[in-house]
């Protein structure tokens, strides 16, 4: 099984590479860009036969360490 | 009396930190990251560099490293422990020390001197200096942005918290004061109980005048005088 764990930056904690990236596309003419958000996409690939279980480990494993939940908040979805 | 400097695969900053705190009389030792036995330590000094290769977040494994728990314990046990640099980004992924430490502001790896102003003598990296005092100390990350949700934060400032924050040479704290856009200009706080301090700029490279600057002698001099002894 895989599950994609997608990781992004809680609002208010401070996203320079955000920051950067928007000018860079405001410069290029895309003068409509309000906002970028970096995130991470992290892709677990789990042995075992129930997913049910296999989710809530992985969820275990973004609270413990995939994530750090100060400045980043996680999702997790299976991939069929 | 002993002190433990861990180090953690990737750290790189345990030689010029065992020299300055030899220089000062402790007896610093360099412990490998999978020991879990640090008897006898009176204190812990987690140094700079980059373990793990800073891979998933900067000291996010190193604080699942074996010889975290005893860390752990013994920063518990009141003893005093500090965090430079990496070492600060792990003890705030261990959450020994609240916050984060992000990206700087202009995505620029920084390497240079930089000046910090004491703010707080309550914490075992800052009990020797003056209020207001202000040091030249070299600053050499990539992520040395300090970063906390609200209530964290508010709670470092009210609670006297913030030992140093980055300044200009005569002491005034401002945005162009701040080299990395660390919120507040917060380069090093401390914990409740002030046992525990971390800060991103590096006293062990402003130990002696042959290194430009002997300012960071006064941090690691606290640091040494809150040493107690450790029962046999």
């Amino acid at each position: 099984m895989r599950f994609v764990v997608t990781i992004q930056r809680r609002s208010g904690i401070a996203d320079p590479e955000g920051v950067a990236t928007t000018r860079a596309l405001v410069d290029l003419g895309y003068t409509e860009v309000g906002g970028v958000h970096f995130g991470r996409t992290i892709t677990v690939e789990i042995s075992g036969d129930d997913p049910g279980e296999a989710e809530r480990r992985v969820i275990e494993m973004c609270e413990r360490l995939l994530a750090n939940p100060v400045i980043e908040d996680y999702r997790v979805e299976m991939q069929s | 009396m002993r002190v433990a400097v861990v180090v953690f695969p990737g750290s790189n900053c345990e030689h010029d930190v065992v020299h300055a705190m030899s220089l000062l009389g402790a007896e610093p030792e360099v412990v490998w990251h999978r020991d879990t036995d640090l008897t006898g330590a009176a204190g812990v000094v987690l140094p700079g560099g980059f373990a793990h290769g800073d891979y998933l977040r900067t000291g996010a494994i190193a604080r699942f490293s074996p010889v975290m728990a005893e860390v752990e314990r013994l920063a518990t046990a009141g003893r005093p422990v500090l965090g430079i640099c990496n070492g600060f980004q792990i003890l705030a992924e261990a959450g020994l020390l609240p916050g984060a430490l992000v990206a700087n502001r202009d995505l620029r790896f920084i390497c240079r001197p930089v000046h910090l102003r004491v703010d707080s003598t309550a914490s075992v990296l800052t009990r020797n200096a003056i209020p207001g005092q202000v040091l030249r100390i070299p600053l050499n990350s990539y992520e040395g942005n300090y970063v906390a949700p609200a209530t964290d934060l508010s709670a470092l400032e009210d609670d006297n918290r913030v030992i140093l924050r980055y300044s200009s040479p005569d002491g005034t704290v401002a945005d162009a004061d701040n080299p990395n856009g660390s919120t507040n200009g917060i380069a090093g706080i401390t914990n409740d109980a002030g046992n525990v301090a971390g800060l991103m700029p590096h006293p062990e490279r402003a130990s002696e005048p042959i290194l430009g600057s002997s300012d960071g002698r006064i941090l690691l001099e606290s640091f040494v005088a809150s040493l107690t002894p450790v029962p046999v």
